[in-house]
């Protein structure tokens, strides 16, 4: 049975601190979990806000997921029909042609793989905090630390020269502004699918051990759709944990008792991580998702064409789901399942990935340097509220 | 308490194998999970409902 239609929300966007969603989800969450809304980008449709709701809406085939990206600057009309999704861009698609895609994939990100690969990434780790210490503070940490490390492991796992970071970081960039128009955005995500695709048809002809490589040589991709997969992991694989590792740095430094108790026992960084990813929840305007058909959701009908948005850190905060005060940081919070990798059969494929590279990047970071600490006053910390990624574009710290 | 497993909507995020390693694993080659041990002791019942809660293709069902 569906209750009576609620009034349309505005998804909020303005943060009154840093570390958290804007205030309104919490009203929103108690008193419309599943509610009518209107979009930063002008659409009109649904938002989701409880985490019980946005867990049923991602595992539900009925939402398909090609949809309009989130564009401010450059509005799409309501009722222009959806364009396919770019060759290769499997995020977009549903069954069975996702499948296809997320099958090649799988393997290569298996819990047991990136075990392996821990000792790689503390490789990195070291060196970064090598150079970090040679220069003495203050410095960046989004470009001395943050950034590097998990573009340097997405590269050698792809098989991408870690020397061309400048043009693909500049593009997953471009990418990811809110005010970049649809043409720019689709230009940066062209530039970087061709340049991959070269990539993949150079490593056809002379495979190494990677897995653009893998790809090109299983033959089953196109050009344009290998270029289009890669472009995908390479972005999704540095730009996320980048942004992950900066502010969850910042975040820890701005509660000192929870950053004291990762320093007494260094054992609780598994657990402190699963709560910074549910904490901070950087994909900040959450999921959109497309209803192919009629679907009742909390009560509510949503009707077939409706636009609707799993706000991921409205479901990450919610109360009658997380044990304690989920409005705060507490890295011994017992665990519970979170959404900050979303949820469904796209939740992300690089997080164990994720977890490996956060556990190495933070654990390292504050053991070494235990005075750590900011080098500007944190309200002049440049936040990412103009990105579809949340974090910092710059981290000043020193020690 | 007996454990089914669907590899068809397994889309291979590996969240069982964080929560019960003794009793789910993944395939080398495409991720897609393994089940160790289909009907494992008591203990393990706790990690399993958590594995089958995290799953988030619900490729999981753990039966009393």
């Amino acid at each position: 049975m569906t209750s009576t239609q609620p009034t349309t929300r505005s998804q909020p966007t303005e943060r009154t601190c840093p570390f958290n969603p804007p205030e309104e989800y919490r009203t929103i969450r108690e008193e419309a979990p599943v509610t009518p809304a209107t979009f930063p980008d002008g659409a009109k449709g649904w938002m989701v806000t409880s985490y019980e709701d946005v867990r049923a809406m991602l595992a539900d085939p009925r939402f398909g997921s090609n949809r309009r990206q989130l564009r401010p600057g450059d509005p799409a009309p309501d009722d222009a029909p959806l364009p396919p999704p770019s060759p290769g861009m499997f995020i977009m698609m549903d069954a069975p042609e996702h499948t296809r895609f997320r099958r090649m994939l799988t393997g290569q990100f298996t819990v047991r793989r990136m075990q392996k690969l821990v000792p790689v990434v503390e490789q990195f780790v070291a060196e970064r905090l090598a150079e970090m210490e040679s220069a003495e503070g203050p410095v960046d940490l989004v470009q001395s630390y943050a950034l590097p490390i998990p573009s340097l492991v997405i590269c050698e796992l792809l098989g991408v020269p870690y020397e061309d970071r400048e043009d693909f970081q500049r593009d997953s960039a471009q990418m990811l502004r809110l005010d970049a128009s649809r043409e720019e955005a689709q230009q940066a995500n062209q530039a970087m699918s061709r340049y991959i695709g070269k990539l993949a048809v150079a490593k056809r002809a002379h495979p190494t051990d990677d897995i653009l490589s893998g790809l090109a040589q299983a033959g089953v991709l196109t050009d344009e759709e290998l270029g289009g997969v890669g472009a995908l992991l390479l972005l999704a694989g540095h730009e996320t944990t980048a942004n992950m590792i900066a502010l969850g740095t910042m975040c820890l430094l701005n509660n000192p008792d929870q950053l004291a108790a990762l320093r007494a026992e260094p054992e609780l960084m598994d657990n402190a991580v699963e709560e910074l990813l549910r904490y901070l929840t950087i994909i900040q305007f959450g999921l959109r998702r497309t209803a192919l058909e009629d679907v009742e959701l909390g009560g509510q009908r949503i009707e077939a064409g409706s636009v609707v948005v799993a706000a991921l850190p409205a479901g990450n905060r919610d109360a009658t789901h997380f044990s304690g005060d989920p409005e705060t940081l507490d890295v011994r919070r017992p665990y519970r399942p979170h959404l900050a990798f979303g949820h469904g059969i796209h939740q992300c494929i690089g997080q164990q990935l994720a977890r490996v590279e956060m556990k190495a990047a933070l654990s390292a970071l504050i053991e070494r340097f235990p005075t750590l600490r900011l080098a500007v006053p944190a309200d002049q910390v440049p936040m990412r509220d103009d990105m579809l990624i949340y974090g910092v574009h710059k981290l000043p710290v020193t020690w | 308490m007996k454990v089914i497993i669907d590899e068809d909507k397994c889309v291979g995020a590996g969240q069982c194998v964080l929560s019960a390693a003794e009793v789910f694993d993944q395939r080398d080659e495409d991720g897609i999970v393994v089940l160790l041990d289909a009907a494992p002791q008591d203990a393990q019942r706790a990690p399993v409902e958590e594995a089958a809660a995290r799953c988030p293709a619900l490729a999981i069902e753990v039966l009393p």
